[in-house]
């Protein structure tokens, strides 16, 4: 059978496809960023994160031949910035949005420079699942295949609402984030839970990155996140530091990029420069509707972003 | 407590002049003894090639960097390089200290936004440096003597792959993924439909502008949108293709390269491509000054233009997909562009509006002002400028 022209219904199948595909990145950044601030500290720095973890997995996936191992591999590259980030934004009187700021550019100019020799080449992709065994439409068939580190993603973030809520460790997480004096006199050591929340949260974030370069879009490049980490930060903020809404703001997020291309493609060229920025104008708009200057948001973590004394 | 304002002391403020200064002085000292003299008529030609991204991209900087590396092989002839250098004041940074420290004597400048105001600016500050500009920005008279620039109809062979994806395509819709809407891009949309249009007058392109010179995820979602449509060849003009080419291979259809030779990324699809020959730019440039020749004394033009005729520009081999019949149109129309005995753009040429743009029996040749002003898709492309 032939690749028959789906037309209008192109528009939604594309969305949809885009959703599966592109919100991986979202999703495992915005997890990250959602443990990390949980416990009181903000980590910009998760941009530089992303862009290490992609060119870290493309470049040993090139030279072991195996995907899975450079999907670890980004994890750990992460956890490595995410230990200096940890350390540093923990120093008396630093300000973590700064330090962040210095590690999106310390982080990207560091894959930026190792990744150099693994621009041209094409390493081995993560392997895909097929969800279209029923169909026999090509396209539907391409949109279904989705990545195992998705399914990976939908399932650490129930997981990790499980483990705020239930969990002692998250107890001890979220004490340290709304509380640090509260903590600290129960005994926890913050600088202990805030480092590995930042650690862990920045393993996430570097397996992200590996979606990127070893699923979709397949390729490591310098323009390879074209801000997604930052974008992905601001998300957690609309997902009110919940794991499960991060969950559906990264799919929304992921959708909200395959418009401008798939109107285009059915001949709605109306206004592509607006369709095209509509990942942005929805962080804006987020940031817009969430702020106010009466109260502050519910459920953001009592310390945030409050520098140590 | 501290004042918590950033303080420097006194000793530390001395310190760290000194050290400036020392390492300075080492730079200056070090590279006035390794490198010739700029103007000291040693028989060493230095020429600085400067990139706006990485040089092997499978894209715009390859080709640029390919053109560079095919000097190697010429005889009192050295080069540097510098890749990623974004179109901001480190390009002054980088072309200054590639006269300073190297000796350059000639500039390379392969980015577009580049001339103005860098170019410019370090061309007045070195009087007795050649700046060659890749892009069509120069205009005699405005600019300094020592500036040049050089580009390539490209276009011409963009008409040729349209001519074999036109031979290829089962569905008769054509996919181009553009950066953004300028002259420079539309003219590639329009030669390559109206180079499948010379074998099939049904066949349309399907443009889709991702607005963004790199890209890498809107430019997959542009080529599997295209896929979903039934398109079944699939080109483009961005920065580097090797997405586009790479979504196009695991949708299982067809794709015809743009920039440099993207055949490894998709053995089975890769239909033919659109490449720069710069080595023959460059290799004539270099052997003009080797003769002693200059943009200031009139020996090398101030603009270099040229298609395939001129050694510009040259096609991919042709892939496995690609048939007798294809081939042989192919090099039939190349054969055709490089007599002249082909003109692309010869009326009447219609819109996609249905408005004449070029009346019936006048001819724009390659160097006609109006195609560098184009503004229009022409009939068979679907998509908007606007």
């Amino acid at each position: 059978m032939a690749t028959e022209a789906l037309g209008l219904w192109g528009v939604p199948l594309a969305i949809i496809a885009g959703t599966l595909r592109g919100s991986v990145p979202f999703l495992f950044v915005s997890l990250g960023e959602c443990l990390t601030e949980k416990s009181g500290k903000i980590n910009l720095g998760l941009e530089g994160t992303l862009l290490m973890g992609a060119m870290s997995a493309y470049a040993v996936s090139y030279l072991t031949g195996s995907p899975w191992l450079g999907v670890i591999t980004a994890g750990i590259a992460g956890m490595f910035l995410g230990l200096i980030h940890g350390w540093l934004s923990q120093q008396p009187r630093v300000n973590d949005v700064a330090v962040g700021i210095a590690m999106i550019i310390f982080g990207s100019g560091l894959a930026f420079f190792l990744g150099k020799p693994f621009i041209q080449p094409s390493a081995p992709q993560l392997p895909t699942l097929s969800l279209a065994g029923w169909t026999q439409i090509p396209q539907l068939e391409s949109a279904l295949s989705i990545s195992p580190l998705f399914i990976l993603g939908v399932a650490i973030a129930p997981l990790m609402q499980w483990f705020f809520r239930s969990s002692r460790w998250g107890l001890l997480v979220r004490a340290v984030g709304d509380s640090p004096d509260a903590a600290k006199a129960m005994g926890i050591s913050i600088f202990k839970v805030r480092m590995a929340s930042i650690v862990a949260g920045s393993f996430l974030a570097g397996i992200g990155g590996a979606s990127l370069s070893l699923f979709y879009p397949g390729s490591w490049s310098e323009r390879i996140s074209s801000g997604q980490g930052l974008m992905a930060v601001a998300l957690v903020i609309f997902a009110r530091w919940n794991p499960v809404q991060c969950l559906y703001a990264s799919l929304l997020f992921g959708g909200a990029q395959a418009i401008g291309p798939a109107m285009q493609s059915v001949g709605i060229d109306a206004y592509y420069y607006l369709f095209n920025a509509s990942p942005y104008i929805l962080t804006l708009l987020i940031m817009v509707i969430t702020c106010s200057p009466k109260r502050t948001l519910t459920g953001a973590p009592g310390s945030l972003g409050q520098a140590q004394e | 407590m501290r004042n918590p304002t950033f303080q420097v002391t006194r000793r530390q403020a001395i310190r760290g002049l000194l050290a400036t200064g020392a390492f300075g002085l080492t730079v200056k000292l070090s590279g006035c003894s390794t490198s010739p003299t700029a103007a000291g008529g040693s028989d060493t030609l230095t020429a600085g090639f400067v990139y706006v991204g990485p040089k092997d991209d499978y894209g715009y900087n390859q080709a640029h960097a390919e053109g560079r590396a095919s000097l190697d092989a010429i005889e009192g002839v050295k080069t540097s390089e510098e890749a990623s250098v974004p179109e901001t004041n480190a390009v002054q940074e980088t072309m200054r200290s590639m006269i300073d420290i190297d000796g350059a004597t000639a500039i390379f400048a392969t980015s577009f936004g580049y001339f103005d105001p860098h170019v410019l600016a370090l061309a007045k500050d070195f009087p007795e440096v050649q700046f060659f500009h890749c892009g069509g920005m120069y205009q005699e008279g405005v600019h300094p003597e020592n500036v040049g620039s050089y580009f390539g109809y490209i276009d011409e062979a963009q008409y040729v792959a349209g001519v074999v994806a036109a031979h290829a395509s089962n569905s008769k819709r054509l996919g181009f993924i553009a950066a953004k809407p300028i002259p420079q891009v539309l003219r590639n949309v329009n030669s390559f439909t109206l180079g499948a249009r010379s074998i099939d007058p049904s066949i349309t392109t399907q443009v889709i502008f991702t607005g963004d010179w790199a890209d890498p995820v809107r430019e997959a979602e542009a080529a599997n949108s295209m896929a979903d449509q039934g398109i079944d060849v699939l080109t483009c003009h961005v920065d580097s293709p090797k997405v586009v080419i790479e979504t196009a291979e695991r949708r299982g259809i067809f794709a015809t390269g743009y920039h440099a030779n993207q055949a490894e990324l998709a053995p089975q699809g890769y239909l033919t491509g659109a490449e720069w020959d710069w080595s023959n730019v460059y290799k004539n440039y270099v052997s003009l000054m080797q003769e002693g020749k200059t943009l200031m004394n009139g020996g090398i033009p101030h603009l270099v233009r040229g298609g395939f005729k001129d050694g510009f520009l040259k096609l991919s081999p042709f892939g496995p997909a690609v048939s007798a019949s294809a081939q042989q149109a192919a090099e039939a129309a190349q054969a055709q562009l490089v007599s002249g005995e082909l003109v692309i753009y010869k009326g009447e040429i219609k819109d996609n509006k249905g408005k004449t743009v070029i009346a019936g029996g006048k001819e724009l040749g390659q160097t006609a002002v109006e195609l560098e002003q184009m503004n229009w898709l022409a009939e068979g492309v679907m998509g908007s400028v606007g």
